[in-house]
């Protein structure tokens, strides 16, 4: 049976002043999955999960958390759900293990606080107070922080911003974890390879909309098409190399002696390019297969920069 | 950690465990803090033996530590109760720590609730400590302690709500910088080691106005002159408790 979606944001609307942050937006996260939200900055990504977390009044449409309104059953949704903030949190004179033992004991059945300092790598941090830790440290403790109650749901606003790449996969090995063990994750990030990497599910957000959802694989499929590249003599006969290759491909030689072919790039078609050539004595060079990643297809539907 | 140590099993602490935890940290945060422990222990003792020792303010007839100590309570009160909480709650609103909190199982009333709590333990160590001073330098209390008590609680009540609608309402920096110049200048206007006759009269009939003078002069009234209770300090107090309380309420930022 397929379980009811964690999240269900309906028709979305906030605003802050004349400003628009987020505009008619939908989304389901599903149950026990990876969730990953990806935008340019601005989208509306942290307004829309602060809205999920109560932090923000809807001006229009539904938020249903664990089937709770985050605003008006917030008492009965907060000790289910766990928070990681883009950034902050702590006290400045707190010590790592100090916050992290006191947000313990408000959960009833909290981890083991050793071992997930140990299993973040926090157990470094030692005396020193939340000020002084290095901005990875603060990352894995506001990470450690939103875990430790054994949440249903969690919630992490840009988890890896700033991590060093060990730190990083870390961090992606937790969150892996946590859905290994029934938790579902929806996450915020600026890159791709994480959202690759990580998400069962990929919702993608421009000027406060949803514009397209899918799994990575879904996505890259369902966009613009894989490219296949050569390098042969000039002016070659595209016409009856496009009547060899499948329907819906196409051939074209942007610069003289260099040819471009779209569409289902596959062994099949691979073969079917190099078997034309040999008939027509034409030795292709420089064969590059371009895998479409989500970049391009987050280029070609936002038109923006994500590392911005 | 095993597979099956994330397994969800969510839930509250309970509400009174809760509240201890929340209570003991914010102790700790303010105990910790040399900025805070400079206003709520270092100057109140300084200000206490220097001018019972030294004779450099009139303090009228009998022993100077009589007039002090009152004054001197009613400080260590305003140091917590206003500066000390604006400041920290100022900067736990700049660092998201209320924010964060919000997210947890802790409810905003239960937060303020150890909000509270953590200053009132942390008078009742000022009070040990600069009564236990006070003694040692001669001084001889009067009056019914329970009057002194409802007066510090409507003291703290006061300065917590003005403290709060500072912080909750102004930028970190500039809830610091205030905080600090209000402290300073209600040490200096508000009957605390100068007495209010040394004002003119005029300025003396705004001055005592003050949740800072009600403060000290109603507990000038009872632990020197030996009142029952000073009515219309505690009636200005109460006011104030009710208008700084109401207004923090309503304008109280979270983030």
């Amino acid at each position: 049976m397929e379980k009811e979606p964690v999240v269900q944001v309906k028709g979305l609307v906030k605003r802050y002043g004349t400003r628009t942050a987020v505009d008619g937006l939908d989304l389901d996260v599903a149950a026990g999955a990876v969730t990953a939200v990806l935008g340019p900055n601005g989208a509306g990504k942290t307004t829309t999960i602060e809205t999920c977390e109560g932090y923000r009044r809807p001006d229009a449409g539904t938020v249903r958390v664990l089937g709770l309104d985050p605003v008006a059953e917030a008492e009965r949704l907060r000790p289910r759900i766990g928070v990681m903030l883009q950034s902050g949190g702590v006290y400045s004179g707190a010590r790592a293990d100090e916050m992290l033992r006191h947000m313990a004991k408000l959960h009833a059945h909290p981890l083991d606080v050793d071992a997930l300092i140990e299993r973040l790598g926090l157990g470094s941090c030692g005396r020193t107070t939340y000020r002084r830790l290095s901005g990875g440290q603060q990352q894995r403790l506001a990470l450690a922080l939103a875990v430790v109650g054994r949440p249903e749901l969690v919630f992490l606003d840009e988890p890896t911003a700033g991590l060093d790449p060990q730190a990083r996969r870390s961090t992606w090995d937790l969150v892996r974890e946590l859905r290994g063990d029934g938790v579902s994750v929806v996450l915020t990030t600026h890159f791709m390879d994480e959202a690759e990497a990580l998400a069962d599910d990929v919702a993608i957000i421009d000027a406060g909309r949803v514009i397209a959802q899918g799994s990575p694989e879904q996505l890259c499929r369902g966009g613009a098409e894989n490219t296949l590249r050569f390098t042969g003599r000039t002016g070659l006969d595209l016409g009856s190399l496009v009547k060899a290759l499948p329907d819906g491909s196409e051939a074209a030689e942007p610069l003289p002696g260099t040819y471009r072919i779209t569409g289902t790039i596959d062994p099949q078609l691979l073969a079917t390019v190099t078997s034309w050539c040999a008939q027509h004595g034409v030795m292709p060079e420089g064969i590059s297969v371009e895998r479409h990643t989500l970049e391009d297809v987050f280029l070609e539907l936002t038109g923006k920069e994500l590392r911005a | 950690m095993s597979a099956g140590t994330y397994t969800p099993r969510p839930g509250a602490a309970p509400l009174p465990r809760m509240i201890a935890a929340q209570t003991a940290l914010e102790t700790r945060m303010l105990l910790r803090n040399g900025e805070q422990l400079l206003l709520t222990v270092i100057i109140p003792t300084l200000l206490l033996v220097l001018f019972s020792a030294v004779d450099i303010v009139d303090t009228g007839s009998g022993a100077a530590v009589d007039f002090l100590a009152p004054g001197i309570l009613a400080l260590a009160v305003m140091s917590t109760a206003f500066t000390g909480q604006a400041i920290a709650t100022g900067f736990e609103l700049r660092y998201g720590v209320l924010k964060r909190l919000g997210a947890s199982p802790l409810p905003r009333w239960a937060l303020m609730t150890a909000k509270t709590l953590s200053v009132l333990v942390t008078e009742v160590l000022q009070v040990l400590l600069l009564t236990a001073i006070a003694f040692t330098l001669g001084w001889s209390p009067q009056g019914n302690p329970l009057s002194v008590l409802l007066l510090l609680v409507l003291g703290t009540a006061a300065f917590s709500g003005l403290g709060l609608l500072m912080a909750g309402t102004l930028k970190a920096e500039a809830t610091l910088a205030a905080a600090n110049l209000v402290f300073l200048l209600l040490l200096v206007g508000g009957g605390v080691i100068v007495p209010m006759d040394k004002f003119p009269d005029a300025v003396q009939s705004v001055l005592g106005l003050l949740p800072i003078s009600a403060l000290s002069e109603g507990l000038r009234d009872v632990l020197q002159h030996g009142a029952s209770m000073p009515w219309a300090e505690a009636g200005i107090l109460a006011v104030w408790a009710v208008l700084g309380l109401g207004a923090a309420a309503k304008f109280f930022r979270w983030e």
